[in-house]
C-alpha cells in the first residue's frame, strides 16, 4: 500500500532518481504515490487554503500590477516621451521587454510540444505550469508593442481591417509578421493549455465541495467524463496540436528576430539571428521554469512529483541551449571580422568595448560564465547553485536584448546622429510592473487551477501499464506498442 | 417481454428512464480484461471511463481511428488559402470588391511600392500564410475534437452517481447504456459483476 511521504520526512528522498541506470527507466513519481494520492496532492492545492507565503507574494505582485496600470495611464495621458526612447534609440525598453517576455514563453511550448513529440516522459510533471508561464509571459510581451504604438487607440491598425482610407497593413514588413506570429502563438498556446487542462478540471469538479467552485469547474471542464472514445480523439487532437505548436514556436522567435535581421543596421543585419534567438528564448524560458519550479515544489509540497530528476533535466536543457547561445555570440564576432565590413566590425567592437561595455559584460557573465557551474552534478542538485544559475540567465537574457537593441541603435552610420540611451523611472517601473502582471496571474493559477497535469502524470506511473496478458490470448500489436514504453521489447509482429 | 426493460419503477411510483449500468474496477488490468469480454459479448453502446487514457484500450473496446486528422488538414488548407488571398489580394491587386456585407465602400487592394519589391512578393507573404495555416489547423484540432466528442455537454446522468466521481481520480468504470439492443437490466448487471467489478450501479436518466 502506498505511503504518503510528508514534507518533514522528505529532507532526503528515499529514492535517488537522478542516477542513470541503463537497465531500467528512472522513476518519475516518487514517495510510493498511487493514483489516489497524486489526485489528493494536486487537488488539495486548489481546494485548501493558500499558505501565508502565497498571500504575501500575491499582495506584492498585485501592487506591482497596480503600479504598471498607473504607469500605463500616465503614458497614455502624457505620451511616449515619458520613456527614455530617443533618436536614434527609438525602440528602447518596450521592445527589449517584448523580446524578453516572448522568449520566456518558448520554454513552455518546448516542454509541452517538442518534448511530447520526443516522448520525454518527465515533461508531464512540469508541462502544466510551464504552459501557464507561456500564456502569462506572452500577455506581458503583447502589452509592450501595444502601448509602444504611440496612439494606442489606433492599435487596431495592426490588424487587416477594411477601412475608409482604403489602406492595408504592409504584408512585406516583419513588424506585421510579428502581429500574426505572436497572435497565433498566444491563441494556440492558450488552446493547448486549456485542452490539456480539461480532464484535470473535471477532476477538480468531481472533488470540489464548494457550490460555486463546482459550477465554475463544471462549466470549464465541458462535461468531461473520461470516456475512452473521448480520450481517443482527445489524444489525437493533443498530438496534432503538439505537431502544430512545434514549427509554430520555432517560427515565432524567428519572426521576432526578423524585426532586427531584416533591417540594414550593423549588429542586427545577420543571418544567424533566427536560430540564435530561438536558442536564447528556450534558454531564458528554462531559467524561468526553474525559477518557478524550485520554490513551487517546496511550497506546494510537490517534491515527489517534480523530482530532483526533473530539475536536473531542466538544468541540462538550459546548459545545452546556453552553449548554442555562446556559440552564436562568438560566431557573430567572427562574421563581423570575416565580412571585412567597416560598419559591421565597428558595431561589434563598440558593443564589447564601447560605452555600453558594462551591459555587454553583464550579459557575458550571466549567460556564458555563471551557468557553466551546471556541468557539475552536485550543482544541478543543490537548490542554491541551481537558483544562482537560473537567476544569472534571467538577468543575462534581459541584458542580451538590451545589448542588441541599444548598442546597435545608439551609434548610427553618421557620428552626428549618435546618442546615448538612458531609461527613465517610467521605463524601469514598467519593467518591474510587468513582473507584477506575470506573477499575479501565475499565483492565481497556482491557487485555482491544477498545477500538475494529473491525467498525464498518471500515464507515466507504473500502475498505468500493469496489464497481465492471459495465456492463449490472440496477439494484438496495438496493445503492445504503447508508445510511452519505447524500451518495451516488441516480441512478435507477425500478427500485422 | 411484458415490461420495457429500459424503464424501471422508482420509489415514488413515477416512471424513470434508465440510462444504463456502470461497473467500477480497481485497476487498469481489471478494466482492460473486462473491456475485452464486454466487447466480445457484442455490446455496441458502451464505454470505458478512466482518469487517464489507457493505452491499448482502443483495441480492447474496438474504437476505430478518428477522422480528426482530415478535419485538421482541411482547416489548415483553408488557413493557407485565406492567408494567400489576404496577402495577395491586399498587396498586389487594384480592383474593387464591391458589395461586401457591412462595408460602406468597396474593398480594394493597396498597391504600394516598398523598397522596389514586386507587388506580389510571395516569399515575404510566407510568414503570414504559415501562421494562418497553423492557427486554423489548431482551431480544427480543438473544436473538431470537441465537436466529434459532443462536448461541451452540460448534463450527463453519469455525474449523478457519487461513485462515478472517482472516474476522474483513481477508478475505472465500464458503462453499458440502456439503448443497446443487448441490454437487459439484470443480466447486464450480473455480467459486469462477473467480470470482477467492485461495484455495479444503475444510472437513471
Amino acid at each position: 500500500m502506498a505511503t504518503i511521504t510528508t514534507q518533514h520526512e522528505m529532507d532526503r528522498p528515499l529514492v535517488d532518481n537522478t542516477i542513470d541506470d541503463p537497465t531500467q527507466r528512472a522513476q518519475l513519481v516518487l514517495g510510493g504515490n498511487d493514483f489516489t494520492t497524486v489526485t489528493d496532492k494536486v487537488t488539495g492545492i486548489a481546494a485548501g487554503k493558500p499558505p501565508i507565503g502565497w498571500w504575501i507574494a500575491f499582495a506584492l505582485a498585485l501592487s506591482l500590477l497596480t503600479m504598471l496600470g498607473a504607469l500605463i495611464g500616465y503614458l497614455f495621458t502624457t505620451g511616449v516621451g515619458v520613456w527614455g526612447n530617443n533618436q536614434p534609440v527609438s525602440w528602447g525598453f518596450p521592445i527589449i521587454n517584448f523580446v524578453f517576455w516572448v522568449g520566456i514563453g518558448h520554454a513552455g511550448t518546448l516542454i509541452s510540444a517538442i518534448l511530447f513529440l520526443f516522448r520525454q516522459n518527465w515533461r508531464t510533471a512540469i508541462n502544466r505550469f510551464a504552459e501557464a508561464m507561456t500564456i502569462f509571459a506572452v500577455m506581458c510581451a503583447g502589452l509592450f508593442p501595444g502601448i509602444h504604438v504611440g496612439r494606442p487607440w489606433l492599435a487596431y491598425w495592426l490588424a487587416p481591417v477594411p477601412n475608409q482610407m482604403g489602406m492595408w497593413p504592409q504584408f512585406r514588413s516583419p513588424l506585421l509578421w510579428d502581429v500574426f506570429a505572436v497572435g497565433t502563438y498566444a491563441t494556440v498556446s492558450l488552446l493547448f493549455w486549456y485542452v490539456g487542462m480539461v480532464p484535470d478540471l473535471a477532476t477538480l469538479r468531481d472533488r470540489c465541495k464548494n457550490k460555486y467552485g463546482q459550477m465554475a469547474y463544471g462549466l470549464f471542464s465541458l462535461g468531461w467524463t473520461g470516456s475512452s472514445r473521448h480520450w481517443h480523439r482527445y489524444e489525437k487532437a493533443y498530438l496534432l496540436l503538439a505537431a502544430l505548436a512545434t514549427p509554430l514556436v520555432l517560427s515565432v522567435h524567428s519572426v521576432v528576430s526578423f524585426d532586427f535581421a531584416v533591417a540594414q543596421l550593423p549588429g542586427w543585419h545577420t543571418t544567424i539571428f533566427p536560430p540564435y534567438f530561438v536558442a536564447g528564448a528556450i534558454y531564458g524560458g528554462f531559467a524561468m521554469v526553474i525559477t518557478l519550479a524550485v520554490p513551487a515544489r517546496y511550497i506546494l509540497g510537490l517534491r515527489d512529483l517534480i523530482t530532483d530528476r526533473h530539475i536536473e533535466n531542466c538544468c541540462k536543457v538550459m546548459l545545452g541551449t546556453g552553449m548554442i547561445v555562446a556559440y552564436a555570440y562568438s560566431i557573430e564576432f567572427f562574421v563581423a571580422w570575416y565580412s571585412g565590413h567597416h560598419y559591421e566590425k565597428y558595431a561589434f567592437l563598440n558593443r564589447a568595448l564601447g560605452p555600453y561595455q558594462w551591459a555587454y559584460g553583464t550579459m557575458i557573465f550571466c549567460n556564458i560564465i555563471g551557468p557553466q557551474i551546471l556541468w557539475f552534478k552536485w550543482c544541478r542538485r543543490n537548490v542554491f547553485t541551481i537558483m544562482f544559475a537560473a537567476m544569472c540567465v534571467n538577468v543575462g537574457m534581459w541584458f542580451e536584448r538590451f545589448v542588441i537593441v541599444v548598442t546597435s541603435l545608439h551609434r548610427d552610420f553618421l557620428p552626428s546622429s549618435w546618442a546615448m540611451f538612458k531609461p527613465t523611472w517610467v521605463d524601469i517601473g514598467m519593467l518591474v510592473g510587468s513582473f507584477g502582471l506575470f506573477f499575479t496571474f501565475f499565483l492565481l493559477f497556482c491557487k485555482f487551477l491544477p498545477v500538475i497535469a494529473m491525467a498525464e502524470i498518471k500515464t507515466v506511473m507504473p500502475q498505468a501499464h500493469d496489464i497481465v496478458h492471459e495465456p492463449g490470448e490472440p496477439y494484438n500489436p496495438d496493445e503492445d506498442q504503447a508508445d510511452y514504453r519505447p524500451d518495451h521489447p516488441i516480441t512478435d509482429r507477425e500478427g500485422r | 417481454m411484458a415490461q420495457d426493460p429500459s424503464t424501471i419503477e422508482s420509489a415514488t411510483g413515477s416512471e424513470q428512464i434508465l440510462h444504463g449500468v456502470i461497473a467500477e474496477f480497481e485497476t487498469v488490468n481489471d478494466v482492460m480484461h473486462a473491456a475485452k469480454k464486454t466487447r466480445d459479448e457484442g455490446f455496441k453502446h458502451w464505454d470505458v471511463h478512466s482518469p487517464f487514457p489507457i493505452h491499448g484500450i482502443d483495441a480492447a473496446i474496438g474504437i476505430r481511428p478518428t477522422i480528426l486528422p482530415w478535419i485538421v488538414l482541411i482547416c489548415g488548407l483553408t488557413g493557407m488559402c485565406a492567408g494567400l488571398v489576404l496577402a495577395i489580394g491586399t498587396m498586389a491587386t487594384d480592383f474593387d470588391v464591391p458589395g461586401l456585407p457591412g462595408a460602406a465602400a468597396p474593398i480594394h487592394g493597396y498597391t504600394f511600392m516598398i523598397s522596389g519589391k514586386p507587388f506580389n512578393s510571395l516569399p515575404a507573404y510566407i510568414p503570414v500564410v504559415f501562421e494562418l495555416t497553423i492557427l486554423l489547423s489548431a482551431f480544427g484540432a480543438v473544436f473538431g475534437m470537441l465537436l466529434l466528442n459532443r462536448l461541451p455537454k452540460l448534463y450527463n446522468p453519469l455525474l449523478k452517481s457519487v461513485n462515478f466521481r472517482r472516474s476522474t481520480a483513481d477508478r475505472f468504470f465500464i458503462e453499458v447504456q440502456a439503448r443497446d439492443r443487448r441490454f437487459d437490466q439484470d443480466k447486464t448487471a450480473k455480467f459486469l459483476e462477473g467480470l470482477g467489478a467492485v461495484s455495479v450501479e444503475l444510472i437513471e436518466d
